[in-house]
């Protein structure tokens, strides 16, 4: 895409020249960023952005128009107001709203750099596609021709029943290391018993007694079965085993690849919300309040940073925890208040005001941002005072009174919970066990029960999806209630039984 | 690519309408956005279709919020349980729907029903004239001057003559440059409609019964009102005599004692003659009652005046019979043995419960009169 086609999308001369003055201001701080362009829009232009996941050109899809009429629902009824977007591409494109004023706009283009920062440096989007605007939009021109030529509701079905699985994907699989991978692919085993040898042919029917020969062999016949069995272990990219292993017709192949990419290409991004948000706010903040303020401007900033900053009841904003951790970490950094002699001190006095003047907090939040995701981040840098000083609680649902009620303050429950719901980024865990199963050319799939139960009617929905793709019965195993159960779903029925 | 969002979005308006790809029906929701509208809170629907998913069921989940409170505060509703209507004891907080406009339900109603377009009375249209203050000329009164186009006029004209000079641009207007707002006439034609709608509330009459014809009514009104445009309304409640009421009491009030229904037609009838010459208007009359009169005498008298009177004046006269308990029936009975079942201008139809108002509202509007 050129800036061309947009009309008048080039920045006004003045906001050019703060641009260049922002990113002169991150260039100083450190950042490290990619180029960075600009576009200038209109609300119905970025609400068609934002609703196509930041992309121009999308394939055709009913979602998008689903994400478009909220948010110009949104807009219309001056409910929400998107005041920025940056996409992860090299190099990357942000889009300015027209009809912000001149404090937002700074506010929205420092922020923009700490983000273009972070994709470029965090280790997660290390393997992220950057020339996905170009990908996007070929994946735009196959799902039409192939609408073109089949019709646009089987393509689009097919679509939604990809989509069913898009979150059956392995995040880590792209940094598997290679050798590792080629590893599991070991030579085929011989299944011929070993000997003992012996120069005395007619020992030989005492010292390697036939009938323990065969019963060796049927042992390692099993083994070398049990090896074949597809996939060997557990895999948890699912999209990649239907890729392989279904009967795909060659469009139905093409669908499920660009879905599977796409997943990919967006899994950083959840992986990392806390995280990105918190880092970019960190450095609008610092680079407002240091350099580029002006007086009259302060009021109008502190408002809008306050209001993205604000936390409702009952829900964790990302851009809140993430800056205050940064906030945080920096502080620690700077004093010390890290390593064995802070942690052993009981007097929380000194703990308090526990300074050994390291200034090494600078240093150190460009380290988390290079290596963390939310898990890490949150595992390795929460803290109970923290905690207490953010007033963070856990809640469950209590069934008596139907509402949501808060159940502890407790620092090692707030975080273990916290964990929870950013592991696989509050996904169930699901894998593909089998290929055939009970050797009849079925799927199954198991879920590493952990403590929390699938929802059943949604199992049930996604394995007709599942159904749709692997054309023959599909299984799931699961646990619900303390109990081992499979979930089988062929010919349009879903039946369950304890195993 | 503006266009292109547009087009997923035609695509998920039609989903959620369930015009295209059914077996997406069952994932849509129906969420809410509250807005303001100067004073009130508006809701605005915001339907969703979520595409299934492992995942955890939602209640089970929990999760980390902040803020003040201790253990066992309530953080937020959960859903309401289904059969456990709660009584409010909120003064009203009352959000008015928005989005979908009375016409596009109107529309939605059509294509469901399949109902036809109605053809209106070719003899009767009416005209109506608009004055538009959309045109331009070059008298008229100082207050409707049009400065822009003025200064225009007076720029040509100064260019043309060779009088204009970009250095000092100064632009002087001649009476002769001077535009004025004016009107252009904008004649529409208009077929006018009065639905007339006569119930019975005598003491068989109960809530479930008034319920339906409340129902019934609302729909055929919303369906009416986007064929004609000026559509009257009348209310005519009876029981052993017929009056006039306004829409609040019309499906508000219960009365007791016998049934005369004549007394509701003659009162149509009366209506019909002082207000509505059928020369200009379209006429709806519909008849709801549990079918006990009074009389067969009476019934006589009702026949007579549809016969002579009404059938002639009226688009078509339509009678729901909503089953009652105490209510025998007959009445329906005794049209259809007079009118046979197919008649031109006669439409009668049973409403034996809520389910059956679909299926009343077709039989009433299906035949486009």
């Amino acid at each position: 895409m050129s800036s061309t086609e947009f009309m008048n999308s080039q920045l006004t001369p003045e906001l050019a020249k703060v641009r260049d003055q922002i990113r002169k201001y991150a260039e100083e701080y450190g950042l490290d960023f990619f180029e960075t362009i600009f576009e200038m829009v209109d609300h119905e232009q970025i609400n068609s952005f934002a609703a196509l996941g930041g992309f121009p050109v999308r394939y055709p899809h009913w979602r998008f128009g689903m994400e478009y009429d909220q948010l110009s629902k949104g807009y219309t009824w001056g409910l929400q107001k998107i005041y920025e977007m940056v996409i992860n591409t090299n190099p990357s494109y942000a889009y300015l709203m027209k009809s912000n004023n001149m404090v937002d706009q700074k506010t929205v283009i420092a922020h923009v750099y700490g983000h273009v920062d972070f994709f470029k440096n965090n280790y997660w989007f290390s393997k992220t596609n950057r020339k996905m605007l170009d990908t996007m939009a070929n994946h735009a021109v196959k799902i039409r021709d192939h609408m073109d030529q089949y019709g646009q509701d089987r393509v689009e079905t097919f679509i939604d029943h990809c989509l069913a699985l898009e979150n059956l994907i392995d995040p880590h699989l792209p940094f598997l290391n290679p050798k590792r991978r080629d590893a599991e692919e070991a030579p085929e085993k011989s299944t011929e018993p070993g000997r003992i040898k012996s120069d005395r042919q007619y020992m030989d029917h005492y010292i390697n007694p036939p009938e323990f020969l065969a019963a060796q062999r049927k042992k390692l016949e099993q083994q070398v079965q049990k090896d074949k069995k597809n996939p060997p272990e557990p895999k948890k990219d699912v999209l990649q085993f239907l890729l392989e292993n279904a009967p795909l017709e060659h469009w139905e192949h093409d669908v499920l690849t660009i879905v599977r990419d796409e997943a990919y290409y967006f899994a950083p991004q959840g992986q990392t919300k806390i995280m990105n948000e918190g880092w970019a706010s960190y450095w609008h903040s610092k680079m407002m309040t240091q350099k580029a303020l002006k007086d009259s401007e302060v009021i109008d900033f502190a408002d809008h940073h306050a209001g993205t900053m604000a936390m409702q009841p009952g829900r964790i904003n990302p851009y809140k925890v993430g800056i205050e951790l940064f906030r945080d970490i920096e502080d620690r950094w700077n004093r010390g208040k890290f390593g064995k002699d802070y942690e052993q001190c009981d007097d929380m006095v000194a703990k308090a005001k526990w300074d050994l003047k390291l200034g090494l907090g600078r240093q150190k939040i460009f380290e988390v941002r290079r290596v963390c995701n939310d898990v890490t981040f949150i595992d390795e840098y929460l803290t109970e005072e923290f905690v207490d000083r953010f007033k963070l609680y856990t809640y469950n649902f209590n069934r008596r009174t139907n509402q949501y009620e808060i159940a502890e303050r407790d620092f090692k429950k707030v975080k273990e919970k916290l964990l929870f719901q950013l592991t696989n980024m509050g996904q169930p865990f699901v894998y593909v066990t089998d290929g055939n199963f009970q050797n009849k050319g079925e799927l199954l799939l198991w879920h590493r029960h952990q403590g929390l139960d699938l929802d059943g009617r949604w199992s049930r929905e996604t394995m007709r999806s599942l159904c749709e793709i692997w054309k023959r019965p599909v299984n799931v195993e699961t646990e619900v209630d303390g109990q081992k159960k499979l979930y089988n779903y062929q010919n349009g029925e879903f039946t369950e039984k304890f195993v | 690519m503006i266009d292109n969002i547009k087009r997923d979005h035609s695509r998920f308006r039609s989903i959620v309408k369930g015009r295209i790809k059914q077996d997406l029906k069952k994932y849509v929701t129906h969420g809410e956005m509250i807005g303001r509208k100067g004073k009130d809170l508006v809701s605005i629907p915001l339907p969703q279709i979520e595409i299934p998913r492992f995942r955890f069921g939602d209640r089970e989940q929990g999760g980390v919020g902040q803020g003040e409170g201790k253990a066992g505060d309530p953080v937020g509703q959960g859903d309401p349980q289904p059969g456990e209507g709660q009584v409010g004891d909120q003064p009203g907080n009352h959000s008015l729907e928005v989005d979908l406009t009375l016409q596009e339900l109107a529309e939605i109603l059509g294509e469901q029903l399949e109902l036809p377009k109605i053809e209106p009375r070719g003899h009767n249209t009416l005209k109506s004239k608009t004055d538009k203050y959309t045109g331009i000329a070059s008298q008229g009164p100082s207050s409707l001057r049009h400065f822009k186009r003025t200064f225009r006029e007076t720029l040509r004209r100064q260019i043309a003559s060779g009088i204009y000079n970009p250095d000092n641009p100064v632009i002087i207007p001649i009476r002769k440059d001077m535009r004025y707002r004016s009107w252009k006439s904008d004649v529409r034609h208009e077929n006018n409609a009065v639905i007339i709608y006569m119930m019975d509330v005598s003491g068989s009459m109960g809530d479930e019964q008034k319920e339906i014809v409340r129902t019934e009514a609302f729909w055929i009104d919303t369906w009416l009102r986007s064929q004609y445009q000026g559509i009257e309304t009348r209310y005519i409640i009876h029981d052993a005599t017929a009056r006039e009421v306004d829409e609040d009491t019309f499906f508000k009030t219960r009365e007791s004692g016998g049934t005369l229904i004549s007394s509701a037609y003659k009162l149509c009838e009366k209506m019909i003659e002082t207000d509505y010459p059928p020369t200009d208007w379209n006429i709806y009359p519909f008849h709801f009652s549990d079918g006990d009169n009074w009389s067969g005498e009476d019934t006589r008298v009702c026949l007579e005046i549809l016969e002579k009177n009404l059938l002639k004046t009226c688009n078509v006269f339509c009678y729901g019979q909503v089953e009652s308990r105490y209510g025998s029936g007959q009445f329906y009975k005794d049209l259809r043995e007079h009118f046979g079942n197919q008649h031109d201008s006669v439409i009668l139809s049973k409403i034996e419960n809520k389910e059956g108002i679909l299926q009343s509202i077709k039989d009433f509007l299906g035949k486009g009169k």
